[in-house]
């Protein structure tokens, strides 16, 4: 029997992530490489860490090979306890027959044996797709003072942009009075970053009911928070004041990402106090030639610069030869950059390489329309050959070749 | 793989007192190098790429700092169930003085030698830099028949105490031995990684206890290399023995040759280190930076050419870095000048200061200074 543990978490990370298009072919979501070293997943496992959460079970279904591997046995965040630790959790053969994980609730309900086994008084949800840094602790003082049986992290965005969220209106106390899941014509702007505290005896009942309702889909967000508000349970929002970007879409991606260069946004990752974890590549130290020029970037070691970085992150081992220009991008590991490539406001994913005179993207300014303009985006492992170009807002997976004549 | 044959043997301290401003707090294993390492991480990784699974790190004074990197032997895989990282501490400490006398070692450390169930046993010192194959090693002392196998370089012999310097035959068999000896002319210089029977070692070193010999050069080569077969294999590729603070300047200068940082950089045979969990470099805009090696976690926002900088480096606007070797968590404010200057961890360079050594005579700031 493991010790009991007041509170745990349960990550899930089993998302396919359809609208990162060719970045989630072969990985799963929170897998998806982020600011020069880490994976999207470091974030929520970091802040666990840091929260004083030391059990957290990763929920795991969609593409789940490199994720595992990439979390191991949770060294690299400390997460290697002896009582405790990072537990992947996969969907597994039962007595009645096999069950994919249905919904986000149901991937929850299905590992209730996993969580009895810890006997928590509170557990923790999290999710695999969002960049930020919050002490859970915090929050959770908060949902033992408020003594509610549900706390859901909120936080104020843009009235213009309040639509794309799952909003929540509010009464004086911060009670929840009502949910309103992307409406049209918002009425706050107090939006929830999928991160609860339950309290765990409220929740389990309320998994095993939702089991048996045979109309659930079971999830969370559509079924069990809203029996749970229409039940009269004691609900409240937790505000948080930070950065927190869901990095769901290619565009998002790409502005969290460049996020890390504006000096105004509140995302510091050299704070030691907080420090994101990551597994760390044994690379050497990132080499700057004598004729390369690098302004206002971010690059990771391994690296090899000859040529021109400009409002770029660079990942590990990444190579840009010399007259090759890199603009607005994000150049994930192992990728090589020719002589004279030019590649602007652009990902290209893990060990791609952009051959000499090949041409990946477009700034917006010299788009004539617009609408055509977007991140172009390069897969892993394509090689984009001489002379060719990669158009504005195009994913590419098959390697990119001269057309015949 | 060969390497689980053998066990490895660190002298951690080896040629400390060459290097006295950096080893005055540490082993000359844990003096940083290179942007984000120890020296003891190119032994420890050469090893441990070769299937090498038992390391003994023998200690012998100031060894805080290097328990502080090996930690329980993680980032080289080698915290085991079984085997694994051993810390050797001295065993006695009323052997004779001197900086370093390895036979005297390697007596306190016999027993841990003798319940070794391994054939072979490695030993290697800290101040060379390398990256050795020692799987190819293995197959030459074989191939060779040897009883034991020097690696050696050819070339100007180090301004070091001790060095064994091998007379070769065509065969590259050892005919003769000096130590140290006076000479101006390329000469193939042992980078002291030795391979020997552990049987032979032990023998070795137990004649030497009864004959109360000290010398490990002189009793234990030197005298044995009529009745040994010694063999000489020669280190391709790049090496550079660290034997002044002038030269540890120089061999970090030497890495900014891309040529030299990717042979010492073997993708195949990874160097491993202790992680710091930093955030990549950042440079601000209108940073400068120019040929020069820089470590995750820096922010610079002046100007840097040819230097060498650690983990955690802040170059603030205006600041100016040059042909220098800036060590973790070094502070340099704006408008400040270094130039040929070795600054230890955490020195702080206060605004508008300037700093200025020779490339011949660098300049050494000592840990934690604000000037």
């Amino acid at each position: 029997m493991a010790r009991k543990q007041e509170c745990i978490a349960m990550l899930l990370a089993g998302g396919q992530g359809s609208r990162l298009g060719i970045l989630t072919k072969n990985i799963a979501k929170p897998a998806v490489p982020y600011g020069g070293k880490y994976r999207i997943i470091d974030f929520p496992l970091s802040n666990c860490v840091n929260s004083g959460i030391s059990t957290v079970g990763v929920l795991t279904q969609y593409q789940p090979l490199e994720l595992n591997d990439y979390i191991g046995n949770g060294q690299a965040w400390d997460l290697d306890r002896a009582n405790g630790g990072v537990h992947i959790l996969s969907p597994y053969q039962q007595i009645k027959g096999t069950e994919w994980y249905k919904g986000t609730a149901n991937a929850i309900y299905q590992n209730i044996n996993f969580i009895d086994r810890y006997d928590p008084e509170y557990v923790v949800i999290l999710s695999g797709d969002h960049i930020y840094k919050m002490d859970y602790n915090k929050m959770l003082e908060y949902h033992k003072e408020k003594g509610a049986a549900c706390t859901i992290a909120m936080l104020e965005v843009s009235w213009e942009e309040a639509s794309r969220f799952g909003l929540m209106i509010l009464n004086d106390d911060n009670s929840i009075r009502e949910f309103e899941e992307k409406p049209k014509n918002p009425r706050s702007n107090k939006a929830s970053m999928g991160v609860y505290v339950f309290t765990w005896s409220k929740l389990r009942q309320y998994l095993i009911d939702d089991e048996n309702d045979p109309n659930s889909s079971n999830d969370f967000g559509k079924n069990v928070i809203p029996k749970m508000h229409a039940d009269g349970e004691k609900m409240f929002a937790y505000l948080f004041d930070g950065y927190w970007k869901d990095v769901g879409t290619i565009d998002s991606l790409w502005e969290a990402n460049l996020d890390l260069l504006n000096p105004k946004v509140d995302l510091d990752l050299s704070d030691t106090s907080w420090r994101i974890y990551a597994k760390t590549p044994a690379s050497p130290p990132h080499y700057i030639s004598e004729k390369a020029k690098v302004q206002n970037s971010m690059i990771s070691e391994g690296s090899r610069v000859y040529g021109d970085v400009d409002y770029s992150i660079l990942f590990n081992d990444v190579t840009i030869e010399e007259g090759a220009e890199v603009k607005y991008s994000i150049i994930m590991p192992g990728t090589v950059i020719k002589k004279g490539a030019v590649v602007q406001y652009a990902m290209v994913a893990e060990n791609a390489v952009i051959e000499e005179g090949a041409i990946v993207g477009l700034s917006p300014e010299d788009c004539s329309n617009r609408d055509d303009w977007g991140v172009a985006v390069v897969g892993a492992g394509v090689t984009v050959h001489e002379g060719t170009a990669v158009a504005p807002k195009s994913q590419v997976s098959e390697d990119v070749v001269k057309e015949a004549k | 793989m060969t390497g689980k044959n053998i066990v490895g043997i660190v002298f951690s301290n080896a040629y400390d007192e060459c290097v006295s401003e950096l080893t005055g707090i540490r082993t000359m294993g844990s003096v940083p190098f290179a942007c984000r390492y120890r020296l003891i991480d190119f032994a420890l990784s050469n090893m441990v790429n070769s299937g090498i699974e038992k390391v003994g790190v023998l200690t012998k004074s100031n060894y805080q700092s290097l328990m502080d990197h090996v930690g329980t032997g993680k980032p080289w895989d080698l915290s085991r169930k079984n085997d694994g990282l051993f810390i050797l501490p001295p065993f006695s400490t009323n052997e004779t003085g001197g900086n370093r006398d390895k036979l005297a070692s390697l007596k306190g450390s016999m027993g841990f030698i003798s319940r070794s169930d391994e054939e072979y046993v490695l030993l290697t010192d800290c101040n060379t830099v390398i990256n050795l194959d020692i799987e190819a090693l293995m197959d030459y002392h074989t191939e060779k028949n040897a009883d034991m196998t020097i690696v050696y370089k050819n070339g100007k012999m180090p301004n070091l105490t001790d060095v064994i310097v091998l007379d070769l035959d065509e065969d590259n068999k050892a005919e003769k031995v000096s130590i140290s000896p006076v000479t101006d002319g390329d000469v193939n210089f042992s980078l002291n990684v030795i391979l020997m029977k552990k049987a032979l070692l032990e023998r070795l070193i137990n004649e030497a206890i009864s004959l109360n010999y000290k010398d490990f050069e002189s009793d234990i080569i030197q005298r044995n290399i009529d009745n040994l077969k010694v063999y000489g294999y020669e280190a391709k590729g790049y090496s550079a023995v660290i034997e002044s603070l002038q030269s540890y300047f120089n061999v970090n200068m030497e890495l900014l040759n891309p040529e030299n940082c990717d042979d010492l950089f073997n993708r195949e045979r990874p160097v491993y280190t202790k992680v710091r969990d930093d955030m990549p470099a950042i440079y601000g805009l209108g940073s400068k930076v120019k040929n020069s090696l820089i470590a995750d976690g820096c922010i610079i926002e002046g100007t840097v050419e040819n230097s060498i900088l650690f983990r955690g480096v802040r170059v603030e606007k205006g600041a100016v870095v040059k042909n220098s070797i800036v060590m973790q968590d070094v502070f340099v404010a704006q408008n400040a000048t270094l130039n040929c200057v070795v600054a230890d961890k955490s020195v702080v360079i206060t605004p508008n200061k300037t700093l200025s050594g020779a490339k011949n005579y660098p300049v050494y700031i000592g840990k934690e200074i604000v000037i």
